[in-house]
């Protein structure tokens, strides 16, 4: 599903040059569930930013979903982000005068859906995070979780076969981040690849697979043990997939 | 897409009142000021006759002073002498020929109660009225025989008609003019043609005349020159027939021509009448005749003041500093949504998608913007108009066409303005933004 060979990414000013990743390597399955952990400013964000197809890299190479991305157009790129790709954020990203409805239908805008199936996802989605009946709310009027519960329909809408997450639960007290935590794990349970960047190790043990990032290097990647007790539903996908 | 970006571009106008009003009110100004300008220029240089304005040609014969041009660098007379006017005339070469003068006089109405009052009279030939496509109200002009025998009939104006006859059709009846009775034959309907093409040397924005009755009657009656009267030298005596014998020019002279077939031999007429004449010991000038279209005369006239078009290219600057202002306020504005654009933008916003969005909203603002400036327009119209009076009466409207241009300048302008935000909008790096929210 993601493929990075030797993935190098440098900031340059006049002064100085900085290196936020080098020679990064990482293969995550289809269906898989990827927490990615390490020190502040270990270049976790970049990786996700690249994978996303939100920064453009340096050097080395990246295949998304079998296609090398390097040299895409910015049309392509978005076109793959729209279609592809789903974003969950810390800050939740919504936006503040647009209701819940609006909010999950801007990525289904540039999809050019019919009105009808727009609406349909939409309810889908909502349906699923559990505030089908609150479309009509703006998100000044939802609670933290609900928020970020809205932000997942809004990256779900579009049916994406990736999903990255950046701090999802940064934002929000314990109660609330397991509850979207077990959200996160339900939708990948449904076969959507998730990619996670997070500080929290309790949440990372949750995932599948942990990588541990340092000075823009993958330094450790291991399978966590606690995830082997729901029976691999990744490996279910991939191996349905073939 | 439109319907979605047009609605987006709404909200975010009401997301930000106090800024989206300010640039509106940025865009207003620089159009009102514009179109106040736009308007007076298009009035003073619209073509009055357009169906026929390359048809009608304004004559001019080179009768001026041996030793100086009428005019420099080596332009003829821009009027005829009451000779000439005659002689051609009379010749009767072209398809339809009409000389006229301008003169006033007095009209004493019938009602005891009704005062006397002074009248704009426009002295001319029958031929007026077909050749300039003049409307009527009530009956008709008059006939060529009618101006061979010097009657002493008259053609009102709509208001004259309604000053005198309360408006009723006077057709037949009699009305007293400087001490003479005349018969109305006709009433105009409303006339202004703008320019007053047909005499511009009493300026070219005055209202037409009161009265209009045969072109003979100026010597039957005496009646007086109105506008500029020009003279190279003195009359031979003190009397009102040595005045119209004399080489003074007062009377102007338009023929209708078809062709240009028809303009070459009318301007090969006019060199042999030019021969002819300096036979008899006049026009001791070169060759000099001159045959100008409605437009060409308008030009030659300097129709559109020197002044109008100063005051254009100002208000195009001030519309330019107006625009500059704009541009700030949607850098500003756009800056505040960068994280909604990087937000779009990782959802699958390509920019091209952002680009459309943010120009659909300055084209919001513009149009906003356009109907305020229009409203400012219509307000610096009637200053003009309070400020410059009769001058400025019909030059002081906005019709459809100026609508449309005020809208449609508005528009462009502010698209013009919104590429420079709107392609720095675009190009927000998303990832930062995405961050930081």
């Amino acid at each position: 599903m993601l493929k990075m060979n030797n993935v190098t990414k440098v900031f340059r000013t006049d002064l100085v040059e900085t290196h936020a990743l080098r020679d990064f390597n990482l293969h995550v399955q289809e269906g898989d569930f990827v927490a990615v952990t390490g020190p502040s400013g270990s270049g976790k964000t970049t990786f996700l930013n690249i994978a996303g197809l939100l920064e453009t890299f340096n050097g080395g190479q990246y295949h998304l979903d079998g296609l090398d991305v390097s040299n895409l157009s910015d049309k392509e790129r978005s076109r793959i982000r729209n279609e592809k790709i789903g974003f969950i954020f810390q800050g939740f990203n919504l936006i503040p005068d647009l209701n819940l409805f609006d909010n999950v239908d801007v990525p289904l805008r540039y999809r050019g859906f019919r009105s009808a199936e727009r609406k349909r996802r939409i309810e889908q989605s909502l349906e699923m995070v559990g505030l089908a009946s609150r479309m009509k709310h703006l998100p000044s009027q939802l609670s933290g979780g609900q928020q970020q519960r809205v932000a997942i329909a809004r990256a779900l809408a579009g049916e994406p076969r990736f999903l990255l997450a950046d701090e999802p639960t940064g934002n929000l007290d314990s109660k609330m981040a397991h509850s979207v935590m077990d959200l996160l794990k339900d939708i990948n349970a449904r076969g959507t690849t998730i990619v996670m960047v997070t500080h929290d190790p309790l949440l990372a043990k949750q995932a599948r697979r942990n990588i541990f990032v340092r000075d823009g290097k993958v330094s450790e990647l291991h399978e966590v043990s606690a995830f082997a007790e729901d029976e691999t539903a990744a490996s279910k996908v991939a191996n349905s997939k073939q | 897409m439109f319907s979605y970006y047009l609605r987006l571009a709404l909200l975010s106008i009401k997301r930000n009142p106090i800024l989206s009003s300010l640039m509106v009110a940025a865009i207003a100004l620089g159009i009102g000021a514009s179109m106040t300008t736009i308007t007076v220029n298009y009035l003073m240089s619209a073509d009055p006759i357009p169906h026929k304005s390359d048809e009608l040609f304004y004559v001019q014969v080179d009768s001026w002073d041996p030793n100086d041009p009428y005019d420099e660098p080596n332009e003829p007379p821009d009027q005829l002498t009451w000779t000439d006017a005659n002689n051609l005339m009379n010749a009767r070469k072209a398809t339809r020929q009409v000389a006229m003068a301008s003169s006033g006089a007095v009209i004493e109405p019938h009602g005891q109660d009704s005062k006397p009052f002074n009248a704009g009279i426009r002295l001319t030939f029958a031929d007026f009225f077909p050749m300039f496509d003049v409307p009527f109200l009530y009956g008709s002009g008059w006939s060529e025989s009618q101006d061979l025998a010097r009657e002493q009939i008259v053609v009102l104006s709509r208001e004259t008609n309604e000053r005198v006859f309360g408006g009723e059709n006077s057709v037949g009846r009699s009305i007293r003019i400087g001490g003479n009775q005349f018969t109305v034959v006709g009433v105009l309907n409303h006339w202004q043609p703008v320019p007053k093409f047909y005499d511009v040397t009493t300026g070219a924005f005055n209202e037409t005349e009161d009265l209009f009755m045969p072109f003979l009657l100026k010597e039957e009656l005496e009646l007086p020159n109105g506008g500029n009267t020009n003279c190279w030298k003195s009359p031979e005596g003190d009397s009102f027939k040595a005045f119209l014998q004399s080489e003074c020019v007062n009377y102007q002279m338009w023929v209708e021509l078809p062709t240009e077939r028809d303009k070459q031999d009318y301007l090969a007429f006019l060199n042999s009448y030019a021969d002819d004449q300096k036979a008899l010991g006049r026009f001791p000038r070169p060759l000099n005749n001159r045959l100008s279209n409605v437009m060409q005369w308008m030009e030659i006239q300097e129709v559109v003041a020197d002044d109008a078009r100063i005051m254009l290219w100002l208000s195009f600057m001030f519309l330019l500093v107006c625009l500059l202002n704009t541009i700030g306020l949607l850098l500003s504005k756009f800056s505040g949504k960068a994280a909604e654009i990087g937000l779009r933008r990782a959802v699958g916003a390509s920019k091209g998608d952002l680009f459309m969005q943010h120009l659909v909203e300055t084209a919001c603002i513009g149009i906003a913007g356009g109907i305020a400036g229009l409203g400012l327009a219509m307000l610096g119209l009637l200053g003009i108009g309070s400020l410059y009076g009769d001058f400025a009466e019909n030059l002081t409207s906005l019709d459809l066409t100026m609508v449309a241009v005020a809208l449609l300048l508005a528009l462009v302008s502010s698209i013009a303005a919104g590429l420079y935000p709107t392609w720095r909008a675009c190009n927000i790096a998303p990832a930062s933004q995405l961050k930081s929210q």
